[in-house]
């Protein structure tokens, strides 16, 4: 039995040590948002935080998550009291067929957790993991840019439900002390041409 | 449907298009409704034909059931593929039957409680289905209006509908649940209905919000994925490494030992693993796959070298067009050639479907785009009665026409068929989709054309050369589980799909005004990779390849590539579709091309049938790495009489973008024997660094009209006008697919 | 007693000093040439500019002199240097921010010596110590090649250099030291393939100016060329007698490496040497093949520590028996990394092997622990290898114990020191 956090509740779980996360949270926890793209890591869809960090579930096996906070889609709210983030992607209409749109919801949003004045181009960069076969780009730019807005606008409201520190203490083997590790996301784009 | 159809198209093309409406290709029942409605208004087909799919399924209740509490069910054929259909119906339903939209539930595709309207495919959607809803819903209205008529013994004309009500004078209200009676509704439609005057419109037209999009922002169940049923059991399949792979003797006995597996099963190729939980049916996938050894064929022709094969190959040529109005005097001929590689519909989420056998019944829910063909497929296979496999229509993510999803379906039948009670989900694998979906054909087209002395088009020939577009369910044949049997099937003979609609062929036929025209589609019979339907079918090339060689043939008279167009077009919807994207993008203001700048244009009418749409793009070449950003992308459509303006947007700027992808970066690559491009590091698609600017859609609304598909509208015009603009950015034109940066970069350096 | 320092030599000491300062002065001060009109693209020979266009994807000019998102040869990135930053500059033919009022001698100068048009020293951040090898010919091939692209108008952003580092004069004092200029002489106890490799390694190529280790002045240790150096927070290998590859480079190996980028029993190029590759896939073979024999030949015999040749049977007995228990590594890696790495799919997109990269086996942890943390990204409209980061998912006690267990239990290596430190750095480290 592995315990664990998702969306502010704790949860036995009784899969495999070595099985990713987006099998437990969809299969054990019947969570429906994550969603299995490729399974390798390289299109976004089964994105959701840890820490509020994105974290592609696909590749992540439920033993290395032990006491930390997992959120995904159905924490930033419900659809009878949505979140700045659904109510944006809700409002913009940002969708075709939707199966991407999760995973591009929680990239976005571990990004304005942590950056809430991002700029276009800042987002834009952001999201390049992220694939949409539809071709919905302008809206989820849109979509982000509203829920950015509504977050940091006068009448942001702080979210209802479980909020995610922006940089959470995992659970590490540390004895000395020290401050908080910033585990900046760091990306590095290797462009070909260059 | 609205007589400005019939402009531009002359009366022997009709009739020539007539003659192909007998045809023996029974899976395109569509292409004869639309064709029969094509002459005639949206209420009245002509004819004492029935409007839309009316014409196979007249009766109303199969389409509109009202029940005794007043609660309101549409019915349709057609499926929600994210295209937003579901939505747009509701609309047609709620505007005619003068219901709140909120209280009109849908029903889609299900063989069991939906009448079959083949695929969702082509478009048709709303020009079908949409219009046969509405034309019933109208009928349903009348008849409850009379009803109440005959109940209060005033005039119909004295009464009209009103939110689920028939309300007369002297404040007499009857609602219809106190109107309707069991067999009402249980009539066959007539040909002519009383459609409301748009003017009046409460919800068509206007951008109603998507009924979907809340449950799929905030974990809903939306999707065959999300299935989760009592006792289900988890399955995937081993497919073979390549195509003609042949499997040799296996030893399965470790496999079943692994922990969670219920079943291992063989039969002929097909392996298939069932387990408890989900991991441990893929961990047993993976064990079995390496245990599997496989006799190999190298049997694919060189990927480098394909459009030569395919020009190399037997063709049967079928003329499609032939106008010969005396040439005169004519300039030097202008030639080209055009290809295109083979396309991956690349959905981002893997086929999937669960299926159950119960009771003797085989229940499938599936993302299929046609539950009855499917069904069709699936019971041939299994060797079951139709009516004893029910498919029921469940979303998948966007398929963009024939991607994995009907043979996701066969594979959960097949297994559970041999698991009687036990719910089978059946899940495909990254590689799987990338490596067994059918592909959009690779093409090639040849243009010739020369200009008079006025610098208009004197004389045109196009060829193009393509396999069949569809190998669509159809027989169980066109089932891979159905082909790796032990007791296999074949799969079946491709042919080709007949104008006006076409395959490869598919907007092969410029709507310019031509006097001496001729084009040929070049069928090509052999498929050494598995082709069928993706979205826009042959247009998507055709529409590239005309429009740019437009553009070259504009160059060579020296006119503006808009003007040129507009001088060869005298259909006026499609000149105001040109007109109103031109205007939308600032044509006339845009800068001339310098350090790496330039602009493209391009049109077309999808199928001179469907929607028009216009697209014109600004972009920048780097000519030292090949890389081209998209700028600014305007584009303007017409698609008949609106239903929701933000789903056409949607639809239009989700199609230029897919198109992007597809023109700038996608090609299937494979070596003799494997499909190499099997995820997306070997497929790469476009991400968010490639996304334009900016992109607006300006929606030309026809009120009143017929309605016209506008799904594919934009995958060939924002494929030719991206090629335009990096000719006109460049000074160098490039006529094969994908513009990558490769490509650009060695046509454009130095 | 005799006061030593007396007013006269005192006096005299000033004088002197003075005089050395002034001499100093008078070295380091270069007259500026005069502006040009920027030349018509017509003027230059198309194969000169083909040539030109070959050299300057050897040289990566795009690569400094492009900024993130920006216009190639724009300039404006930062590069980080132990003195502060240093934004490089716009090398398009634009005149008031690019070099377009360069002569060719102007450009010559800067490349042989240096210095620049208006005759300020430049920061050896440009590697001109690299650059003074290459010989006319090619220099003017560079010239027509930077000379016909696309003018930009971008003011190049101020250095941010304390003093005294900011005094551009100072350099002449290190270039007193550290520059021997001059064009390339060819070595006679080598053949032309040979030479034509070290030319276009050590000139246009500049691989030392990564893969030589520097001192605190900031130059190349001549002594020990190609010894390993860092870039970018990157470890430059040893590509020399001191390679820490497990197996043998040979010039066949180093060539498939240097024109694709990657090698199945070698590793990948990540980092700022995945753009080196995909550059070197715009040259000729035969130069790509001289430079490999030229560092093949520079690697000669290794280090007898090492195993020979076929050593992956070695290698796994040894992690087997020697290697400490390291259950959570094992773990991990059986978990999260052998799906790719041991699976079937072949290079470069599936896993490399592990024990047989040279980032399992070379002398720095930097790299492996960059690419756990950092995954690779997928390149814009192009087939590349994409891995997924595991900077979130991973603890910093997870990760040690990871690249511990890779290192010992794949790589058959003793312990790398230090790789608390390299953790902590690689995950603070600001990347573009």
């Amino acid at each position: 039995m592995i315990e664990l956090r998702v969306n502010g509740q704790s949860h036995n779980v009784s899969a495999d040590p070595d099985t990713p996360l987006l099998y437990v949270l969809r299969d054990e926890l019947q969570l429906n948002a994550a969603k299995f793209g490729c399974g390798l890591g390289q299109c976004g869809s089964c994105t959701v935080l840890v820490d509020g960090a994105p974290t592609l579930s696909c590749v992540t096996p439920i033993m290395l998550l032990e006491g930390r906070q997992i959120t995904t889609v159905e924490g930033l709210g419900t659809a009878e009291d949505p979140g700045p983030m659904q109510r944006a992607f809700i409002e913009e209409q940002s969708a075709q067929c939707g199966y991407c749109i999760p995973g591009m919801m929680m990239r976005a949003q571990g990004l304005l957790q942590r950056n809430p004045r991002a700029t276009d181009a800042e987002i834009r960069a952001y999201l390049e993991p992220n694939l949409c076969r539809c071709g919905t780009h302008m809206r989820i730019l849109r979509a982000v840019k509203r829920a950015a807005a509504m977050m940091t606008g006068p009448d942001a409201s702080p979210s209802t439900h479980t909020p995610v520190p922006a940089s959470a203490q995992p659970d590490t083997s540390e004895t000395d002390g020290d401050s908080q590790r910033d585990r900046r996301h760091s990306e590095k784009r290797e462009r070909p041409e260059r | 449907m609205s007589k400005a159809l019939v402009r531009g198209i002359s009366r022997r093309e009709v009739l020539r298009g007539t003659g192909a409406l007998v045809l023996s290709f029974s899976l395109t029942p569509a292409v004869v409704l639309s064709q029969a409605s094509a002459t005639a208004s949206p209420g009245d087909p002509g004819g004492g034909k029935l409007p839309g799919s009316l014409g196979k399924n007249p009766l109303l209740d199969a389409w509109i059931r009202v029940d005794a509490d007043g609660k309101v069910t549409a019915f349709t054929g057609k499926a929600e593929l994210g295209q937003g259909v579901r939505t747009a119906l509701t609309q047609v339903v709620a505007e005619e039957l003068e219901i709140p939209f909120e209280q009109v539930s849908l029903v889609t595709a299900d063989t069991g409680r939906t009448v079959d309207e083949g695929y969702t495919a082509g478009s048709h959607s709303v020009q079908d289905s949409g219009t046969a809803l509405r034309n019933a819903a109208a009928q349903v209205r009348e008849i409850l209006i009379g009803e109440a008529a005959r109940r209060l013994k005033l005039p119909a004309d004295r009464l009209h509908a009103d939110t689920g009500a028939v309300i007369g004078p002297n404040s007499a209200r009857i609602t219809y649940a106190e109107l309707v009676s069991a067999n009402l509704l249980h009539v066959d439609a007539q040909p002519v209905s009383k459609l409301k005057d748009p003017t009046f419109f409460k919800v068509m037209e206007k951008p109603i919000q998507r009924v979907d999009i809340p449950g799929k922002v905030t974990g809903g169940g939306a999707y065959v994925q999300d299935m989760r049923l009592p006792g289900m059991l988890h399955a995937r399949v081993i497919r073979p490494p390549s195509y003609g792979a042949r499997l040799l003797p296996l030893d399965v006995s470790n496999i079943e030992k692994m922990t969670g597996v219920v079943r291992v099963l063989r039969d002929g190729r097909f392996l298939a693993v069932v387990a408890y939980r989900e991991f441990q049916a893929i961990k047993a996938m993976q064990a079995l796959s390496r245990v599997a050894k496989w006799e190999e064929v190298a049997s694919l022709p060189s990927q480098a070298r394909i459009h030569g094969f395919l020009l190399g190959l037997p063709a049967e040529d079928h003329v499609i067009l032939d106008k010969h109005d005396g040439a005169g005097n004519v300039g030097k001929p202008v030639e080209a050639t055009y290809t295109r590689p083979y396309i991956s519909h690349g959905s981002i989420g893997p086929s999937c479907a669960v299926a159950h056998l119960a009771d003797g019944v085989m229940t499938i829910w599936t993302h299929t785009q046609g539950v009855y063909p499917d069904r069709r497929a699936i019971s041939e296979m299994l060797g079951m009665p139709a009516d004893k496999v029910h498919c029921i229509h469940v979303e998948g993510s966007g398929c963009y026409g024939h991607n994995g999803a009907d043979d996701a379906a066969a594979d959960a039948a097949l297994i559970a068929n041999s698991m009687p009670d036990r719910p089978i989900r059946l899940q495909w694998m990254r590689e799987q989709e990338h490596g067994w979906e059918p592909y959009g054909p690779a093409m090639v087209a040849k243009a010739r054309a020369s200009l008079d002395s006025k610098g208009r088009i004197a004389d045109w020939d196009y060829g193009v050369w393509s396999n069949t577009h569809t190998m669509r369910p159809g027989p169980a044949g066109s089932l891979v589980a159905a082909q790796h049997m032990e007791k296999a099937f074949s799969p079946q003979e491709p042919e080709p799909i007949p104008q006006p609609e076409g395959g490869g062929d598919r907007n092969a036929v410029p709507l310019y005004v031509l006097a001496n025209a001729r084009v040929t589609h070049h069928f090509l019979r052999q498929m050494p990779v598995r082709v069928s339907a993706l979205r826009s079918l042959g247009a998507h090339m055709n529409v590239f390849a005309i429009e740019s060689f437009m553009d070259e043939l504009a160059l060579a008279a020296g006119t503006d590539p808009v003007a040129f167009r507009l001088a060869h077009l005298d259909d006026s919807r499609a000149r105001e579709v040109v007109t109103a994207a031109a205007d939308e993008f600032h044509w006339a203001d845009r800068p001339t091309p310098a350090g790496g700048h330039g602009s493209g244009f391009a049109f077309a009418r999808y199928k001179n049938l469907a929607a028009y749409c216009a697209v014109a793009m600004q972009v920048h070449v780097d000519r030292d790495t090949g890389w081209i950003r998209v700028l600014r992308v305007a584009a303007a459509v017409d698609t008949g009489q609106v239903i929701n303006p933000d789903g056409v947007r949607n639809q239009i700027e989700g199609g230029i973008l897919q198109s992007l992808s597809w023109t700038m970066f996608e090609g299937v690559t494979f070596d003799d024997t494997h499909i190499t491009s099997i995820d997306w590091s070997t497929y790469p698609i476009l991400r968010f660094g490639s996304v334009p600017e900016s992109l607006t859609v300006r929606v030309v609304d026809r009120p009143g009209s017929a309605f016209l598909g506008c799904g594919e509208a934009a995958q060939g015009p924002a494929a030719a006008a991206l090629a335009n603009a990096v000719a006109n950015a460049t000074g160098r034109r490039i006529r094969d697919l994908p513009l990558n940066a490769a490509r650009v970069k060695a046509a454009t350096s130095v | 007693m005799k006061k030593f320092f007396t007013r006269r030599l005192v006096v005299r000491l000033f004088w002197v000093l003075g005089a050395l300062v002034l001499a100093f002065l008078l070295y380091a001060w270069r007259s500026p040439i005069p502006p040009i009109d920027a030349p018509a693209a017509e003027s230059f020979d198309a194969a000169a500019i083909r040539r030109g266009a070959q050299l300057a994807a050897l040289g990566d000019c795009a690569t400094c002199h492009t900024a993130p998102g920006g216009e190639t040869f724009a300039g404006g990135r930062a590069v980080e240097t132990p003195f502060g930053t240093i934004y490089s500059t716009n090398i398009t033919p634009d005149t008031p921010t690019g070099i377009g009022r360069w002569s060719q001698v102007a450009f010559q100068r800067a490349m042989r010596e240096g210095v620049d048009r208006e005759g300020d020293h430049l920061y050896p951040a440009f590697p001109y110590d690299h650059f003074t090898l290459v010989n006319d010919e090619d220099s003017a091939a560079l010239y027509a090649y930077i000379m016909t692209r696309e003018p930009v108008r971008a003011k190049t952003p101020d250095n941010r250099l304390a003093f005294p580092f900011n005094m551009r004069f100072m350099i002449a004092g290190w270039k007193l030291i550290f520059l021997h200029s001059g064009p390339y002489e060819p070595d006679n106890q080598h053949d032309a393939q040979w030479n034509r490799g070290a030319y276009l390694a050590n000139g246009i190529g500049h691989c030392g100016a990564c893969h030589t280790p520097r001192n605190g002045l900031g130059a190349e240790i001549a002594a020990q060329h190609f010894g390993g150096g860092e870039a970018e927070g990157w470890y430059a290998y040893a590509i020399n007698a001191d390679s820490k590859s497990l197996e043998a480079w040979n010039a066949e190996d180093l060539h498939m490496y240097l024109s694709k980028g990657w090698h199945d029993r070698h590793g990948d190029a990540h980092g700022p040497m995945a753009a080196v590759a995909q550059n070197l896939s715009s040259l000729p073979d035969a130069d790509v093949k001289a430079i490999a024999s030229y560092v093949a030949s520079v690697m000669g015999n290794r280090s007898p520590a090492l195993p020979a040749a076929g050593a992956d049977a070695g290698a796994e007995k040894a992690s087997l028996s020697a290697a400490p228990s390291n259950d959570t590594g094992a773990a991990i890696y059986a978990t999260t990394c052998a799906s790719c790495h041991d699976g079937t799919r072949a290079l470069p997109f599936g896993g490399v092997k592990l024990m047989l990269s040279t980032a399992v086996t070379g002398e720095s942890s930097t790299n492996l622990i960059n690419v756990i943390l950092d995954g690779l990204h997928a390149p814009e409209g192009t087939a590349g290898a994409i891995m997924p980061g595991f900077s979130t998912t991973l603890t910093d006690g997870q990760l040690e114990s990871l690249v511990a267990y890779i290192r010992s239990n794949l790589g058959a290596q003793p312990p790398w020191t230090g790789v608390e430190n390299t953790v902590r750095e690689a995950r603070s480290r600001d990347r573009d």
